[in-house]
Formats: structure tokens, C-alpha cells, sequence
């Protein structure tokens, strides 16, 4: 009995076979956290390897340098350097010249214009139109001009067409390969980054299109809904959490703003359709209403957010305020809201960037329009970049498959960036108090 | 590490025995009587409807340091929180009763509270300096009350109270550091400056030193003994011994009654209460 007593129930074997178990739970407890990190990553990774795979290619577009001869007789047989007969020439015939000049020998007609169809029929005829008509003397003289080749022709060279498929499969004929591996070996013919991408706006033409005009409505719509969903958001936040009384009406509208926020962002879209477009009158496809659905849509998520960041506040900031004679509204601006200022900015820019992503209600009230100028005001139709990624990816051709790769991954390094800057805004103003 | 070998008395996790108060209170002055800054007729206080105060009468001496003390729980902060109507910033508080300042309720239709916490500083249990500099941190109230139209005005107010909160050698350098860099002791001592700058009549402590070393404390005692001289001051304390040095009237307070209310001294050496008799000797609480 007293050796008993004197081994504690803690150094038994069984308390030993009790704290191993109890060690391989928690082991196995944290390789299941484990695997489920890895394969998040690996999904991650995945689809980051896949789209920059695919996309990559569409930074880059290969461009044809070549010698035109502006013919007076084709552009201005009457010689009068009309304008309005400047834009209305013949460009087409004029690159079509240069071609046969560069190759002679092509005397078929469908040969002729298998050769046509290895340039950007469109891009340089309006490259060359472009330029005349800013510039008359230009007529009758040479000019050399660096245009964008065919979209089939740059798929082919960047490999995506095997020449050594059946000639009825690929969309390149063995003459224009022949053609291009000239072209190639000259040096007319050259792999350059692809600045159209950028600066362009959308396009028919593939190896023209670009996601400027997608960035400049988002940018627009974006900046509406900032303007529209922050101020009245923080307010309402503000508001709701500071001085509203507490009553069965404030939680009432506490429980249907966080419904708000779990309403698909489709039905915002519907919302914007109904009132603003088709009770307002305002125009189909514009940035401001595209903003005005957006920001509503942010707008709970931004009242959440701030609620819960002047919530994180101490109390004793605001009791060390109220004790010095200030008052209620004092010590809210004072001490509450710039202490709150950080969580308040996140969840502003978490939001933003949620919004920055959608599509659906963006097609609700017509942003999904075909829009090849870039936007100038907010009133002028637009695309977004979500939507612009949403047409790309319907369209048929090889090219725009790259395209649409290149697009998202343009909005995932936005997307990025904006969350970056939240953390960093967060982390500095933090590091202020 | 505690700060090494202090008195322990100044320790405030230790309870010191009947036989060492009543030393130190041989050394303590003895209160005098004055006319009353404070008169509180059956003052209650409810939560959501619960009683937490029962009908409190006691007069508060407008000179000198009245301390409030008893076991966790008993409604001494609660009180405290009267003075300056901190209760009207908790959700579902209410008081009743009479509080009079120099004659006049407090309470009253025609005073604001934040004119009345303006004449009534207080210093809470934890440090609360503003994420703000040193100097903003004290130039905040006279800011709000607009006392210092002069930038050097607010220059003098802000030197003077942190030379009365004993501050001012310590931090004259860094005026624009943080006030949250400063240690424990110091913040308390630079949320005592922000409280004198916008002159009040009336300090209100509750529990002050409970956050700070016995080194800090030792200080902060140090200075609460100077500004006596110039505010009625009103500490709650959870250390007997603390209430014995620092002030002249002690009241006890038990489960929301205020059982014995009489000068420091007697409460200390004569306590008429056997609960108080068993609370400053150390059996209950």
C-alpha cells in the first residue's frame, strides 16, 4: 500500500499510453493542416502556371516592317488633298502593292491574297490612313511602316500551329509559311512586346485588340463607387455604431445590411437595371452606372468593415476623452475614427477590389458592350476588365485564348497590388500609434 | 523581477498588518476639517435595473484626499464613476439620489457633463494615454475647451501641468514621442497631466497604481501628496496601505453599502464596523 501511494497515477504505464495518444491527435491533427495547405498551393500554383503559360505569349506579337509606295493615283487621283477624300482612299490597294512588291513572283489571285492575309489587313490600313491624314505631304512619297502580322500568322510563329500538320488542318497554307520563314530570315518579319496590348482598346481583330479601353472603364466605374460607397459607408457605419439609439428599427437595418452584403452581386446588377437605367433614364453601358451598382454592392462590406474597426477600439481611449470633458461626438472624431482610420481603409480597399472582380452585374446594366474606342467620360459606354475577359473567352480564334490569359493575369496583379497596398496602409497606420 | 528589497509595504500585493499601519499612520497628517466639496444624499446606482449602490450619504472634505476602499465588487469605483457622471456612458446605468458641488446637483437640468467632467478630471485603473505625442496628449483638453487661444499659451499650460504631474524633466526632450512609449508609471503620471491641464477642482483615481510597480507607485504617492494641496481628490485603492499613506478620510465600502466613512486614522486604528475591523486586518476580502 504505501509503495502505492507512492507512484503518482501520472507516471503509470497508462498514463504513458495516454499522453502518446493524445501526442498522435495533435500530430495527426497538424498534417491534415498540412495537406490541406499543400493542396491549396498546389492549386494556387496550378492555375498561376497554367494562365501565365498560356498568357504569357500574348505580351509579345510579331510585326511585319515593310516599304509602301503612297500612289497619288489611289489616294488622291484629284489631287485636291481633300480630307474627307484622304480618309475615304483606298489603303487596302496600297498595302496590297507593297506585298506584291515585296514578293513578285505571287501572281495567282489566291495566291495573291493568301499573301494579303499574313499582315493585319485592318491594322495597317488604319495605321497608314492615320498617318496620311495627319499628314498630306505624305502622298506620293515612300514610307516604311512596322504593322502587326495576322493573328494566324503570329500564332504560327509563336508555335501554337505545328507546321507539320496536315496542310487542310492549320490555318497557315505551306505558301504563306514559306512566306513568313522568309520574311523571318530577312529580319522584316520580328517578335516585339506587345505595347498594343495595353494602349488599345478592344478589337475584331485579335492581334489588335487591346485591354485599355477595359482598364479605363473599370478604372472609371471603380472611382464611382469609391466616391459613392466610402463616404456614404464610413457615415453610415459611423452613424449606426456611434450615435444611432439602439432600438428595434437599428437592428432591423444592422440584420439587413449583413444580409445586403451575402446578396449575389447579380441582383445588384438587376437593381442598377431597373432604377438607374430603366427608371432614371441614365445610358446603357456607362462607367457611372456600372460605379453606382458597384458601390452599392461594396457599400455593406465598407459598413461592416468600419463597424467592426471602431468596435476594436479600446474603450478606455474614448473613456480617457470623455473624462477630459469632450464630448460624445469629440471623442468619436478625436480619438475613435483615426484609431479605427487603418481597418477602415482595408476593409475600403478589400472592397474595391471585390468590385474591381465583378462581372455579373456589369453585364445586367450592358458594360458587356463590344466597345472599340477607349472611354473619355463616364458617361460614354465601356467595358470593364472582367467583362472584357468574359468576351475573350468566347470568342473562337487560337489568338484570343492567349488574350484572355493575359487579361486575367493583368487583373490578378491588380487585384494583388490593391491588397498589398491594404496591408501596407494597415501595417504603417498601425505603426503610427 | 520585483524591484528590489522596497519596503513591502509599498508592495501592493501584500496586505501589511494592523501593527505597521498604525506606525505609518503616526507619520500621516491628520485631516482637517473643511467645508464639503461634495454632498451625496442617498445616492443609488442601477444596472439594467440591478442596485449597485444603496443609498450612499457622505460628504466629501473640498481639501485634501478621500479614499474609497473595500473588497472586489462592492461599488466603490461605481460611485466614484458619480462625480463625474461616467455612468451616463454606460448603456442602461442609472442614478439616483443627490449629488451636490459646492451646493449644486450635479445632476441638475442645467449642468453638462462635459463642463462637470471638465471641473472633474479623472485617472483610470489602466494608463490611457492618447496614441498621440506627449504634448498633444496634454494640449488635448485645453484644446477642446479652448483655454489656450495662443500656441504659446497651450506651450505653458502643457509645460506647467507636466511639471505639476512631476513629468516634465523626463520627457521635456521628447515632447513629440508617443505618449504610448513612456513606461507604465510614466503614462499614469502624463494622464494625471492631461487631466490638470484643463484645471479642474476635483481628481477623481480609480486605482491608479494598481498597474505599476512599487517604485512607480512610490512616485505617483509621492504626487498625489503634492496635488492635494491644490485638488480635492477622491482614489479608489484596492491597497490599505496606499489609502493609509496617501489620504485623510477613508470610507469602506461592503456588497454596495457604505459601512464606515470617518478620517484615515480612525478608520485605521478605531474602526467602529467589525466588518471594516475584518477587512483592514485582513480576515475578509
Amino acid at each position: 500500500m504505501s509503495a502505492m501511494a507512492k507512484t503518482s497515477i501520472h507516471q503509470t504505464d497508462l498514463a504513458r499510453k495516454r499522453l502518446a495518444r493524445r501526442k498522435a491527435k495533435e500530430k495527426r491533427f497538424r498534417y491534415a493542416g498540412v495537406t490541406a495547405v499543400v493542396i491549396a498551393m498546389v492549386m494556387l500554383g496550378w492555375l498561376v502556371v497554367s494562365l501565365v503559360g498560356t498568357g504569357y505569349t500574348a505580351f509579345f506579337q510579331h510585326y511585319l516592317t515593310i516599304t509602301v509606295t503612297l500612289d497619288e493615283n489611289i489616294l488622291d487621283p484629284n489631287g485636291a488633298r481633300d480630307a474627307d477624300q484622304l480618309r475615304k482612299a483606298n489603303y487596302r490597294k496600297i498595302i496590297q502593292q507593297a506585298l506584291y512588291a515585296r514578293f513578285p513572283e505571287v501572281t495567282y489571285r489566291r495566291s495573291k491574297r493568301a499573301l494579303f492575309q499574313i499582315i493585319s489587313a485592318s491594322g495597317a490600313t488604319n495605321h497608314v490612313r492615320k498617318m496620311v491624314y495627319q499628314d498630306p505631304n505624305l502622298v506620293g512619297r515612300e514610307l516604311t511602316i512596322v504593322v502587326p502580322v495576322s493573328d494566324d500568322v503570329d500564332q504560327f510563329l509563336k508555335g501554337y500551329i505545328d507546321r507539320k500538320a496536315p496542310e487542310e488542318l492549320r490555318r497557315v497554307s505551306d505558301q504563306q509559311i514559306a512566306w513568313v520563314d522568309q520574311l523571318v530570315t530577312s529580319g522584316e518579319l520580328v517578335r516585339k512586346f506587345n505595347w498594343r496590348f495595353f494602349t488599345a482598346a478592344d478589337s475584331r481583330d485579335p492581334e489588335l485588340a487591346g485591354i485599355a479601353g477595359a482598364v479605363v472603364g473599370s478604372i472609371m466605374a471603380l472611382g464611382v463607387a469609391f466616391f459613392l460607397s466610402v463616404p456614404i459607408g464610413v457615415g453610415a457605419a459611423v452613424y449606426l455604431e456611434e450615435f444611432a439609439p439602439k432600438n428595434r428599427l437599428t437592428d432591423f437595418i444592422e440584420i439587413n445590411i449583413n444580409n445586403l452584403a451575402a446578396v449575389p452581386s447579380i441582383v445588384f446588377g438587376l437593381l442598377g437595371l431597373a432604377v438607374f437605367l430603366n427608371f432614371f433614364g441614365l445610358p446603357r453601358s456607362a462607367p457611372l452606372v456600372g460605379g453606382m451598382v458597384l458601390g452599392l454592392m461594396t457599400l455593406p462590406t465598407i459598413i461592416i468593415a468600419t463597424r467592426s474597426a471602431l468596435r476594436a477600439v479600446s474603450p478606455s481611449i474614448i473613456d480617457g476623452a470623455l473624462s477630459l470633458g469632450a464630448s460624445h461626438t469629440q471623442a468619436v472624431f478625436h480619438h475613435k475614427v483615426p484609431l479605427a482610420a487603418s481597418g477602415i481603409l482595408t476593409g475600403s480597399i478589400i472592397g474595391m477590389a471585390q468590385a474591381l472582380g465583378e462581372t455579373a452585374p456589369l453585364l445586367m446594366i450592358g458594360m458587356v458592350a463590344f466597345v472599340t474606342e477607349i472611354p473619355t467620360n463616364i458617361m460614354e459606354p465601356a467595358s470593364a476588365l472582367p467583362v472584357q475577359i468574359f468576351l475573350w473567352s468566347d470568342s473562337a480564334e487560337r489568338a484570343w485564348a492567349e488574350r484572355t490569359s493575359a487579361a486575367i493575369i493583368v487583373l490578378l496583379i491588380v487585384l494583388i497590388s490593391m491588397n498589398a497596398i491594404a496591408i501596407f496602409l494597415r501595417s504603417r497606420l498601425e505603426r503610427r500609434w | 523581477m520585483k524591484a528590489a528589497s522596497t519596503n513591502y509595504i509599498s508592495d501592493l500585493r501584500l496586505k501589511p498588518n494592523m501593527g505597521e499601519v498604525i506606525e505609518m499612520m503616526a507619520s500621516a497628517p491628520a485631516a482637517e476639517t473643511t467645508q464639503a466639496k461634495f454632498e451625496c444624499r442617498n445616492v443609488e446606482v442601477f444596472y439594467s435595473g440591478k442596485r449597485a449602490l444603496h443609498g450612499i450619504n457622505m460628504d466629501v472634505p473640498d481639501s485634501g484626499v478621500t479614499a474609497l476602499i473595500g473588497p472586489s465588487g462592492c461599488g466603490k469605483s461605481t460611485f466614484l464613476r458619480v462625480f463625474n457622471r461616467m455612468n451616463d456612458t454606460i448603456p442602461n446605468a442609472r442614478v439616483a439620489g443627490q449629488i451636490l458641488m459646492d451646493r449644486q446637483d450635479i445632476y441638475g437640468k442645467d449642468i453638462d457633463p462635459v463642463l462637470l467632467r471638465a471641473r472633474v478630471g479623472m485617472v483610470f485603473q489602466k494608463p490611457n494615454p492618447f496614441p498621440k505625442s506627449i504634448y498633444d496628449n496634454v494640449a488635448y483638453g485645453p484644446r477642446i475647451h479652448g483655454l489656450a487661444p495662443r500656441k504659446s499659451d497651450l506651450d505653458t499650460i502643457v509645460e506647467k501641468s507636466l511639471m505639476r504631474a512631476g513629468l516634465w524633466d523626463e520627457v521635456k526632450d521628447r515632447l513629440k514621442e508617443a505618449g504610448t512609449s513612456l513606461s507604465g508609471g510614466q503614462q499614469q503620471r502624463l494622464v494625471i497631466a492631461r487631466a490638470i491641464a484643463v484645471s479642474p477642482e476635483v481628481i477623481l483615481m480609480d486605482e491608479p497604481a494598481s498597474a505599476l510597480d512599487p517604485i512607480a507607485t512610490a512616485k505617483l504617492e509621492e504626487l498625489i501628496d503634492e496635488l492635494k494641496e491644490k485638488y480635492c481628490i477622491l482614489i479608489v485603492t484596492h491597497s490599505m496601505a496606499q489609502a493609509a499613506r496617501v489620504s485623510q478620510k477613508t470610507a469602506f465600502f461592503h456588497l454596495g453599502d457604505l459601512v464606515e466613512y470617518d478620517d484615515t486614522q480612525t478608520i485605521f486604528t478605531n474602526p467602529k464596523d467589525q466588518r471594516t475591523q475584518d477587512y483592514i486586518t485582513g480576515r475578509t476580502g
